[in-house]
């Protein structure tokens, strides 16, 4: 281990060390001494976020820890990412943990944790890595989704997250063994490298007494290896046939949690996705393109349809979730640079537009999240015009009207898909989010065109709440209108994260 | 007795493997799930040893060793988890609970 | 120039976020100046045009290295007759609402949507490529169905606010895959890219091309903006909101919209005459079938919606055969006189405390002459008579679809100047019904009688000044003028490459006295059987049962819906029919396709049992499907 080892890593020390100073504070404290903890949550990632730019240029890191880390771009875009992800999360839920009475030092020492774990999943370039980011940040959320102990939709949704996720866990994590026991490394690069060769990388070692050992690449167990490793990261993405858990686990999660949950989560369980599959087992594409071609439609067709019938808001996102990890799997299927490049900025412009909206309902939700059915968002429009008209920039972009973020993003989207001649699927994608639009409308339709049945108060919205709410409108526009910067960073990190696996177009 | 090969090894992780499965699907009790699960965990970690020794390389080990590890920590949170439901709901059975659905 | 879609949108945020707080005038004032000053600005411009053409690039919007987009506008002939149209007529129509909307709730509301409508109308009308272009046309959808569902408290409202949206979004599907189309074929979206290369294509003339797929894509999206068969449904019921609207976007802007992206794209149709045959037949039988609904609808706001269809049928089949100026041409008209006619529509209802029955109505005439007067000037122009502004641009369509060298030219002719006479007896119909005879409105109603304020009547006013003179900047040659108006399009426009076959000056004239006697005939149709000899109607109405039960029921086409698509579904056979029909397009298949993507979204919801076990199950389950794949497919 060298010095620069731990530069590397150093966002992730900042962020476990802000976390543990966190928790601290929060036990030694009295109750209600929690104004401090935002404050050290959001010093932590701007430490965090600080390191990383103290970094750059990304592109000509060395690998850590002996190749098992690398800071490249694309993990310097999804650091990036997560930390403001983390940071707007961390901002909006102060109204929320102290009206619901949540203890706010591990509340946010657990963010900060799972954010580590995040950033860990984006630069890791081994499995065994790969798992420990994710079990990391997988911990750490299964104890945020339950925060609200004393409800009792709260500890059920925690439950089925931890043991179906763990339960998926278990077979990614068997999935890595097979892995290893086919090829004998557990590097994402050595991997390709023994796929690409046909042998195992016994070879590599290059002595003497090993000879025996030197053998070819069991093609059934590197199939059965694939199918297990995309069980774990589908299920994650919550792409079907894995998407069972989401809708419930949405609902029932604290709001300010969803919106990390489906944002940030999505996101780095994409970056090691993308990162496994475009990297590790690049060679084998042409047998698991299908597995994503199909996951991808369905998952479009069962969010879209089941989003429909929905009433409450929460459970409705949470369909829509799933229908939006299923758009991002048509950009995986062309697993081209432009494809892989489209996903990045489809997940940033996607958890600008999710994490606004899930702060409107969070903040409308009032006490105990009453407020959470579609009929309560009736004539909101009239009564918070500013809070309804927020809402609306996120449902349109959500949509992918043209001048929002998700416009461009459903527009790279397809666009990528079209140039890998995915024709169908992108016919399909287009016909999907035409689909869509029909039940996000239904929300404006409710804030806009419908008189209020009851009184239901709306407080005010306070300063960290508005900033959240201004910022992620000010992001989603500045997606849809000078889309050029952030898509120029994913596509460089894309063509970086490629190039080493020979010309760089695949 | 003729010699334990991995292939030996790769079936005993899979019987394991199986049998973790299936607790998961039939049993009612979260507790008896959760222990179905670490099975599952076991079985990975035969198999990481198992490879390990054959190719004679310590990262296998090493992985076996972050695995217990992790399997631990989840032990920990689930056990947590499965407390704080048992207070609201005053039931371990996972077909009474499903609040949630549709 | 970019200030002029800006100043609107200033005005919308405006008068969105502060408006509750300030007076009526304050809200007027702040819409209307917008209004005006990018109008001013729109004039500014277009004067300082003269012949030439304009693009002005602001950034780049997409820079990729196969792909670029900028941000930019593009102002030439085309597009300065179309901003000053939107704003010119917006503005009438704001000072309008003035009058027409005080005293009801949220009105800075109204102003903010009305103000935003123009922004995106504005966008789409002077967008320098096709991508701006469609941030336009999804803007002005969205605002239009904020504002069909203006009166929210109102059902049915809210639910024509749903139709349009979701009928028009059927068009919209086909114009974005033409836009993917017209990338992967020229690799750019910009005018200034794509028309000249557009133009070295060879003509696509088996009609097996790309370019003839990329007209037939757009114009479904201009089908269903500008309200054409089979997509036309919704916009009857957009008569829902309040009348300015219906002025504003259902009459003189947003539904030429379709007219507009058609003309604008014509260095492209030229190239694919197959698809200007079907332009031409889709607007030829949209006219004449929605003139024949018009005549015995009751409902004045109805009325003029059928008109507006039939009207931009006819626009559309001057697009068809090529006559793209003509086109333009009857737009701007158009604009002007059925505005006027919405307007007026409006200060009659507002005269009879919200009538809208015309059978409960009659011998308005001298309760309330302003807008009596400008209306008949509007019926006028819009029946041809000379010398109005419609029979300039009216007569122009029949004179170049009767000398159209394309087959069947004639034919068309032949419907369009039957419509031509319908479109006379509906609207003699309405006027002679409306504001002649005897009074049949309750006496209660009819002693409130009373004309609109200044602020109504002013826009009135100006707006019949122009349904009469507004055509004479296209005087046509033979009759001693020059036609400046379509000289001036010509470097906008492609003209096919066939030309037209010279016709005789002395069978235009003698085309044109036949327009003029058959209006003539329409007319004195209407007089006789609604004003002279009430009973005639009846008479008539008995003698040809059938027909008039048809027309009366608007073809049946609601019911037919209903019988083809709903009552199948009903009876269970839903997928098939559905997906073998290309129904999609249909008011009843709108709700179908509702019902089929929710009970399919129902199955999909009851997978979520809310059972971990059975969750759990389906983990395995996907699991399993995987490692079968995965494994046979690698070995």
């Amino acid at each position: 281990m060298q010095t620069s080892d731990l530069i590397r890593i150093l966002p992730e020390i900042i962020l476990a060390v802000a976390g543990i100073v966190v928790m601290l504070l929060g036990a030694f404290q009295k109750q209600n001494a929690g104004r401090m903890h935002p404050a050290i949550a959001l010093l932590g990632l701007l430490g965090a976020a600080g390191a990383i730019a103290y970094q750059y240029p990304w592109r000509s890191l060395d690998p850590a820890f002996g190749g098992m880390l690398e800071l490249d771009a694309f993990s310097a875009f999804f650091h990036i990412l997560f930390f403001l992800v983390a940071a707007l999360v961390v901002l909006s839920s102060s109204e929320y943990v102290a009206q619901e009475r949540l203890a706010s030092g591990e509340y946010h020492a657990l963010l900060l944790f799972a954010t580590m774990g995040m950033g860990l999943m984006a630069s890791s370039n081994d499995l065994i890595m790969i798992f420990i980011g994710l079990e990391i940040s997988s911990l750490a959320s299964y104890i945020l989704v339950g925060f609200r102990r004393g409800v009792a939709t709260s500890s059920e949704s925690s439950l089925k997250y931890f043991l179906l996720g763990s339960f998926a866990t278990a077979f990614l994590l068997y999935g890595i063994a097979l892995m290893f026991g086919a090829t004998g490394a557990t590097n994402l690069t050595e991997i390709h490298l023994a796929l690409q060769a046909e042998q195992n990388t016994v070879t590599a070692m290059a002595s003497p007494q090993l000879t025996p050992l030197v053998g070819p690449v069991p093609t059934a167990l590197v199939g059965l290896s694939i199918a297990l490793l995309f069980v774990g990261f589908a299920f994650k993405v919550s792409a079907v046939p894995f998407q069972i858990w989401t809708p419930d686990v949405y609902q029932g999660a604290p709001t300010p949690v969803t919106a990390f949950l489906s944002t940030g989560s999505k996101a780095a369980a994409f970056a090691v996705f993308l990162r496994v599959f475009m990297v590790a087992l690049e060679g084998s594409a042409q047998d698991w393109v299908w597995l994503l071609w199909v996951s991808g439609l369905l998952s479009m067709v069962l969010g879209n349809l089941a989003a429909l019938l929905q009433t409450n808001i929460k459970r409705m996102l949470a369909y829509s979730s799933i229908a939006h990890a299923g758009y991002i799997l048509v950009a995986f299927t062309a697993h081209s640079e432009e494809g892989v490049a489209a996903v990045m900025f489809y997940l940033a412009a996607y958890a600008l537009m999710n994490i606004g909206a899930f702060a409107v309902v969070s903040h409308f939700g009032n006490r105990g999240e009453r407020y959470v059915e579609m009929e309560h968002y009736a004539g909101l429009g009239y009564r918070a015009p500013l809070l309804a008209a927020s809402m609306t920039v996120f449902l349109l972009s959500l949509i992918g009207i043209p001048l929002t973020g998700g416009f461009f993003g459903k527009f790279y989207i397809f666009r990528a898909a079209l140039h890998a001649d995915l024709v169908w699927l992108t016919v399909l994608g287009v016909l999907n989010s035409a689909i869509a639009a029909y039940y996000y409308l239904r929300v404006i339709v409710f804030m806009y065109m419908h008189p209020a049945a009851e009184q239901i108060p709306v407080e005010r919205v306070r300063p960290a709440m508005g900033f959240v709410l201004i910022f992620s409108m000010a992001a989603t526009f500045l997606l849809g209108i000078f889309p050029q910067a952030v898509l120029d960073f994913a596509s460089q990190a894309a063509a970086l994260l490629l190039e080493n696996l020979g010309n760089g177009v695949l | 007795m003729p010699p334990v090969t991995p292939v030996h090894y790769l079936f005993l992780s899979m019987a394991l493997f199986t049998i973790g499965v299936i607790g998961v699907l039939t049993r009612r009790n979260v507790i008896i799930i959760l222990i179905s699960i670490e099975l599952i965990f076991n079985a990975v970690n035969i198999n990481l040893v198992a490879f390990s020794s054959q190719f004679a390389s310590i990262s296998g080990q090493t992985f076996a060793i972050f695995v217990i590890v992790a399997a631990a920590a989840e032990a920990a949170v689930g056990l947590g988890i499965i407390i704080a439901l048992f207070r609201n709901k005053e039931t371990v059975n996972a077909d009474e609970i499903d609040l949630m659905k549709w | 120039m970019w200030l002029i879609p800006i100043l609107p949108l200033l005005g919308a945020a405006l008068n969105g976020l502060w408006g509750k707080r300030l007076p009526l005038r304050g809200i007027a004032a702040i819409a209307v100046g917008a209004v005006a000053c990018s109008f001013l600005l729109a004039l500014i411009a277009c004067l300082s045009l003269g012949d030439a053409t304009r693009m002005e690039v602001y950034f780049p919007w997409i820079a990729g290295a196969d792909f670029q987009v900028d941000f930019n506008l593009y102002l030439d002939p085309l597009s300065a007759v179309m901003s000053l149209i939107v704003t010119g007529v917006g503005l009438l129509i704001h000072i309008y609402s003035i009058g027409y909307m005080s005293g009801e709730k949220g009105v800075h509301r109204f102003f903010a949507y009305m103000n935003l409508f123009l922004f995106f109308m504005l966008t789409l009308v002077l967008a320098g490529n096709y991508l701006l272009l469609l941030v336009g046309w999804e803007g002005v959808g969205l605002c239009s169905y904020l504002l069909i569902g203006y009166y929210f408290r109102r059902e049915d409202a809210a639910d024509a606010g749903k139709k349009a949206f979701i009928v028009t979004r059927l068009g919209d599907l086909g114009f974005l895959i033409g836009l993917i189309l017209l990338y992967t074929t020229f690799g750019s979206l910009d005018y200034l890219v794509i028309f000249p290369e557009a133009a070295q294509f060879p003509v696509d003339s088996d009609g097996s091309g790309t370019l003839t797929l990329i007209g037939l894509l757009l114009l479904a999206g201009a089908v269903g903006k500008s309200a054409q068969i089979p997509l036309y449904v919704w916009l009857p019921d957009a008569m829902l909101g309040p009348t300015p609207v219906s002025a504003l976007i259902h009459a003189a802007t947003m539904v030429t919209a379709g007219v507009y992206i058609i003309a604008r794209s014509s260095p492209i149709y030229v190239q694919a005459p197959e698809a200007l045959m079907v332009v031409a037949v889709i607007g030829c039988i949209t006219a004449l079938y929605a003139a024949t609904i018009g005549i015995l609808q009751t409902d004045i706001k109805r009325i003029l919606a059928y008109s507006t269809i039939s009207q931009l049928g006819y626009m559309v089949m001057a697009c068809g055969v090529g006559a793209f100026g003509a086109a333009v041409f009857h737009l701007m008209t158009h604009a002007f006189f059925k505005a006027l006619l919405f307007l007026g529509a409006g200060s009659v209802i507002h005269a009879m405390g919200g009538e809208q029955d015309i059978r409960k109505m009659g011998g308005l005439r001298k309760k309330i002459p302003v807008t009596f007067w400008t209306f008949l000037f509007a019926s006028l122009a819009l029946i041809g008579a000379f010398p109005f502004a419609g029979f300039f641009s009216k007569d122009e369509i029949l004179w170049r679809t009767f000398t159209s060298s394309t087959g069947g030219g004639r034919l068309l002719w032949v419907l369009a100047l039957l419509t031509a006479g319908l479109t006379a007896v509906y609207i003699g119909r309405l006027v002679f019904l409306t504001f002649f005879g005897e009074s049949r409105a309750d006496p209660e109603v009819a002693s409130h009688i009373h004309e609109s304020p200044k602020v109504m009547t002013i826009p009135l006013i100006v707006l019949a000044v122009l349904s009469l003179i507004g055509g004479w900047i296209g005087w046509p040659r033979f009759l001693g003028g020059s036609n400046h108006f379509e000289r001036w399009l010509e470097p906008a426009l492609a003209a096919p490459a066939a030309a037209h076959a010279a016709g005789e000056e002395s069978l235009e004239f003698l085309l044109m006295g036949l327009s003029l006697a058959v209006a003539a005939l329409g007319v004195y149709i209407a007089y006789y059987l609604f004003l002279k000899r009430r009973e005639a109607a009846d008479r008539l109405a008995q003698a040809s049962g059938g027909i008039y039960r048809l027309l009366l029921n608007k073809y049946y086409v609601d019911e037919i819906y209903r019988f083809l698509f709903v009552k199948p579904l009903v009876m269970g056979s839903t997928e098939v029919l559905w997906k073998t029909l290309d129904v999609g397009a249909i008011d009843g298949a709108v709700n179908l396709a509702a019902r089929t993507t929710r009970s399919l979204g129902n199955a999909l919801r009851k997978i979520q049992s809310g059972n971990i076990r059975s969750y759990a199950g389906w983990v395995v389950l996907g699991a399993l499907l995987l490692i079968g794949f995965m494994v046979t497919a690698a070995s």
